[in-house]
C-alpha cells in the first residue's frame, strides 16, 4: 500500500468516516487504502498492488472487497467495491456492515459455484487464494448449483498447465502479460459465464509466442495457470539403479527454498539444501554456480572480443531462456546481438555429461541431471532440440523451487532441523561471481569483475560494482576499465527489455554490454520461486541475501574458480576457443509471433 | 453466441484470402486519423471485406496496429456479430426471441440442422448456406420468424422450408 500512498502525497485532503473513525486521506487514495489506515482489513481477491514493478490489477471483477457506502440523505445504502472507490469528502464506508459482509460472501459462494470441487489434488491446495478466503470467509455452504466450465485442461506445452475451469477471471495474469511483461500473449477470451483467459485463438499455449516466464503463474491466485509437474520423473530416476543421477541447485534457489518451511525470507538455506539433496540420493550434489563462472569465462571473452575486434555492440547476456525466446519472437532481427552462451545450467549439463562422464568413466546416456531452478522457463529450454541433440539431453529434468520444497516435504525430510552440508567436487566449487547471478544486475556484475582484470591485467581494488546494483526495472551505469567506460544497460521485466531492444533496432543503444532478465528483479523472483502472494518485499530480502552469500564466498571471481581453471587446462582448452564453442555455445532461432 | 470451446484451433489460411481485400482494409487502416480505440470498426469493415475474421486476417490488424493477436481475437470472441467462420452465400437465421421460441422456433432450428446438415454456426458442404440462431428481429407478431440474409420469413411452418430453400438453391 506504501507506493500507492506516495503517489497522492501532494493532492488536497479528504475527510471521510470508515466505521465511524474521521480520517483525512489524500484525494486519489481508494477505500480499501483508506480502511488498512484505520486498521480494518477488507479481503481482496482479484487485487494485486505490486507497485515496485509497477503493476497494479484493478479489473475489480471478483467484487470481492465490496463496503457499504452511507447515504443518509436518500436513507439508500449502496455497495461499492472498495478496490477501486476513491474517497470523496464526506464519504462514510462501513467495512463490516451485514450487508457489506453478505455481498462479500455472496461473491466468493458465486466464484465457488463454477470452481471445480478438487482442492485435495489441486497442484495450488493450500497456497490457493480463493481457498484461503472461502476459509476467512467460514464459507460452509454454496447455496447455487448449477453449470460449470468444463474445458480442457492445455498440458501442450513443456512448462506451463493452463486449467481454463479453474480461472476466476481477475485477469492478473493478462495485466502481467501485457502491462509487465509486453508479451500479450494471454487476453480475455469469450464473454459472460464461458469466458477465460488465453491465447490467441484459443491455441494451444506450446503454439504461442509465451517465452514462459512464468510471471502469471506467479500472480495467479488460483490453479488456473501452474508449472508442468516433473517431481515423479526425479523420484524414479533416483530409484533406477543403473542411473548416475547428480543434480545442480540454481543460485536464487538457496535464498528462497525456505519460505516453502516458514522461515525468515532471504534467510539462505544453502547448506541445508545440499544435505536435503544428499538425503534424498542423489549421487552428486553439484552447483548451477559452477556453470555460472563457466558461463563468465565464455561470456567475458566474448565481450572482450567483441570490443577490441568492433564487433557487434552492444553484448547481451543469454542466460535466461525466458528472455532469449522472447527476442527470438518479438525481435527476431535482432538475433546476432546476444552472446551465443548456453544458459549456466545447460552449460552444465554438457560438461557433466562429457568431462565428468570422461572422467569418472560414466557413459553419457546413464547420467540423469536434474536442475533446480526458481524458473519454469527452464523446463521448455531443457527441451530445445538444439540442446538434446547428439543422442544425449544436455539437461534432462527441471524442477522449480517449489517442487523442491514439495519433495523435500514428500520426503519427511525435516528441512530446518538439517546440518549444513558442502556441494560436491568437481562442479559444486563456485565463486561469489556465479552466486549473484540470481538478481538483477548480478550477470553483468559477474562479468565485469572478470573482463576487468582481463582487460586491465590488473588485480581489482573493489570487487563490488555498486553501481550496477539496484531493485529498478531499468538501469544504466557506467564502468571504468583501464583507459576504456564500458557503457551497462540493465533490464529486468520483459517490458524493460523491449526498451532496451527497441533502442538498439533504432540504432540509439549507448550501451556496451546489456543484462537482461525476464522476471522482474530477476531469478529471485522467477515464475518457480515460492510464491510471493504479492508481497515484493520477500523479494528484496532475497536480493540482500544473494549479496550477503557473494560476501561469504572467499573467491569472488569466475576466474579463479580452481575446477574451472582444471576443466578449461584438462579439457577445453581456450575460453571461447574451438571446443569451448562447439560444447558451451549455442545459436537462437526466429519464430513466429502470435 | 459462439461458445470459446466451440472455436476450433484453425489454422493459418493459406492463399485464398485475395490480396486485394488485404490492401483495401490496409488503406481504409492508414486512412483512420488515429488506430486508437479504432479496432471494432476495423473488425467491421475486415468483416464486411472478407465476409468473416480468419485468424490471417486478425493478425493482419494486429500487426497493422501494432497490439498482441490476443487482443484482436478477445474483441472478436466477445461481440457475437464478430465470425471467425466463412459464411456461405446466404445466411439463414433463425429467430430463438421469447415469442418465437414459445412459437416453436427451436423445431424449425432442428430442421434446418437435419436438412442442411450442419450445426449452429456452421456452413454447408456446398457453401451455400450459414445457419445461424439469433435473439428478437422484432418482428414477433409474425413469430416464429427466420430470416435468409435481409428477407423475413414469417409464420413459417416446418414443411414450408423445403420451398424456401429451393428458391434460393
Amino acid at each position: 500500500m506504501a507506493g500507492s500512498q506516495e503517489l497522492h502525497e501532494d493532492k488536497p485532503m479528504i475527510n471521510i468516516k470508515i466505521n465511524n473513525k474521521d480520517l483525512k486521506v489524500p484525494e486519489g487514495t481508494t477505500i480499501l487504502e483508506a480502511a488498512h489506515k484505520v486498521g480494518a482489513k477488507i479481503p481482496t481477491l482479484c487485487h494485486l498492488d505490486l507497485h515496485d514493478i509497477k503493476m497494479v490489477n484493478k479489473t475489480a471483477s471478483c467484487r470481492v472487497c465490496m463496503v457499504e457506502l452511507v447515504d443518509s440523505r436518500n436513507n439508500r445504502n449502496k455497495l461499492v467495491p472498495s478496490c477501486v472507490t476513491t474517497v470523496s469528502e464526506g464519504m462514510e464506508a462501513l467495512t463490516s456492515s451485514l450487508n457489506a459482509i453478505a455481498a462479500r460472501r455472496m461473491s466468493v459462494e458465486l466464484l465457488l459455484s463454477n470452481h471445480p470441487n478438487e482442492c485435495f489434488t489441486c497442484a495450488k491446495n493450500l497456497e490457493c487464494e480463493l481457498q484461503a478466503l472461502a476459509q476467512e470467509l467460514k464459507i460452509r455452504h454454496i447455496r447455487w448449483e448449477g453449470e460449470r466450465m468444463d474445458y480442457p485442461r492445455d498440458l501442450s506445452s513443456d512448462a506451463i498447465v493452463k486449467d481454463a475451469d479453474k480461472c476466476i477471471y481477475c485477469r492478473r495474469c493478462e495485466t502481467m502479460c501485457n502491462e509487465v511483461q509486453t508479451c500479450g500473449i494471454l487476453s480475455g477470451i469469450g464473454r459472460g459465464f464461458e469466458a477465460f483467459v488465453g491465447p490467441a485463438f484459443n491455441i494451444p499455449m506450446v503454439e504461442s509466442s509465451c517465452t514462459y516466464c512464468g510471471q502469471c503463474v506467479q500472480v495467479c491466485p488460483t490453479a488456473a495457470l501452474t508449472e508442468v509437474y516433473h517431481v515423479d520423473k526425479v523420484w524414479e530416476a533416483l530409484n533406477d539403479p543403473d542411473k548416475h543421477v547428480i543434480v545442480q541447485t540454481a543460485p536464487a534457489v538457496r535464498v528462497a527454498l525456505g519460505d516453502m518451511f516458514g522461515m525468515e525470507p532471504g534467510t539462505i538455506v544453502t547448506g541445508k539444501m545440499v544435505t536435503a539433496l544428499k538425503n534424498m540420493g542423489f549421487n552428486a550434489v553439484f552447483d548451477t554456480n559452477f556453470g555460472a563462472d563457466l558461463t563468465i569465462m565464455e561470456e567475458a571473452s566474448e565481450l572482450i572480443y567483441r570490443v577490441k575486434e568492433n564487433k557487434t555492440l552492444p553484448i547481451l547476456t543469454s542466460c535466461c531462456p525466458a528472455w532469449v525466446k522472447f527476442i527470438e519472437h518479438q525481435f527476431p532481427e535482432l538475433l546476432e546481438v546476444p552472446s551465443t552462451c548456453k544458459s549456466p545450467h545447460i552449460m552444465f549439463g554438457t560438461i557433466a555429461k562429457t568431462y565428468y562422464a570422461e572422467k569418472n568413466g560414466i557413459d553419457p546416456d546413464n547420467i540423469v541431471v536434474v536442475s533446480i531452478m526458481p524458473c519454469i522457463a527452464k523446463k521448455a529450454e531443457a527441451k530445445r532440440p538444439e540442446l538434446t541433440k547428439d543422442t544425449h539431453n544436455n539437461v534432462d529434468i527441471v524442477v522449480t523451487t517449489r517442487e523442491l520444497g514439495y519433495m523435500i516435504k514428500e520426503a519427511g525430510i525435516e528441512f530446518e532441523s538439517l546440518n549444513d552440508s558442502e556441494f560436491d567436487n568437481p562442479l559444486g566449487e563456485h565463486t561469489g561471481a556465479a552466486v549473484i547471478f540470481g538478481t538483477t544486475g548480478g550477470v553483468i556484475e559477474a562479468a565485469i569483475r572478470t573482463a576487468h582484470e582481463w582487460m586491465t591485467g590488473k588485480e581489482l581494488e573493489q570487487i563490488e560494482f555498486n553501481q550496477l546494483r539496484g531493485m529498478d526495472g531499468l538501469r544504466e551505469a557506467e564502468v571504468q576499465v583501464g583507459d576504456k567506460v564500458l557503457k551497462i544497460g540493465i533490464a529486468s521485466g520483459l517490458g524493460n527489455a523491449r526498451i532496451l531492444l527497441e533502442s538498439i533496432r533504432d540504432g540509439k543503444s549507448k550501451y556496451d554490454a546489456i543484462e537482461i532478465m525476464a522476471c522482474p528483479g530477476g531469478c529471485i523472483a522467477g515464475g518457480g520461486q515460492p510464491y510471493h502472494h504479492g508481497n515484493f518485499e520477500i523479494i528484496k530480502k532475497r536480493q540482500e541475501a544473494i549479496y550477503r552469500e557473494d560476501k561469504n564466498r572467499k573467491i569472488r571471481k569466475s576466474h579463479e574458480n580452481p575446477e574451472i581453471l582444471r576443466l578449461y587446462k584438462e579439457y577445453l582448452g581456450e575460453p571461447f576457443g574451438e571446443t569451448a564453442h562447439r560444447l558451451l555455445h549455442t545459436h537462437f532461432e526466429e519464430r513466429e509471433r502470435i | 453466441m459462439t461458445k470459446p470451446h466451440e472455436i476450433d484451433v484453425y489454422e493459418p489460411v493459406e492463399g485464398e484470402l485475395p490480396k486485394e481485400k488485404f490492401d483495401e482494409l490496409e488503406a481504409f487502416i492508414n486512412s483512420l486519423e488515429s488506430t486508437d480505440g479504432a479496432l471494432i470498426e476495423i473488425l467491421h469493415k475486415a468483416q464486411n471485406l472478407f465476409g468473416y475474421l480468419p485468424r490471417d486476417v486478425q493478425l493482419f490488424v494486429a500487426r497493422k496496429l501494432g497490439i498482441p493477436g490476443a487482443e484482436v481475437f478477445g474483441v472478436v470472441s466477445f461481440y457475437s456479430y464478430f465470425t471467425t467462420e466463412p459464411r456461405g452465400k446466404h445466411t439463414i437465421s433463425v429467430c430463438m426471441g421469447t415469442a418465437c421460441f414459445v412459437r416453436g422456433s427451436d423445431k424449425i432450428l432442428e430442421k434446418l440442422k437435419e436438412k442442411l446438415q450442419v450445426q449452429v454456426n456452421e456452413i454447408t458442404e456446398d457453401g451455400l448456406f450459414t445457419l445461424k440462431d439469433i435473439r428478437c428481429v422484432g418482428a414477433c407478431g409474425l413469430a416464429p420468424v427466420i430470416m435468409i440474409d435481409d428477407k423475413v420469413y414469417g409464420r413459417v411452418k416446418e414443411e414450408e422450408l423445403d420451398g424456401i430453400l429451393d428458391t434460393y438453391r
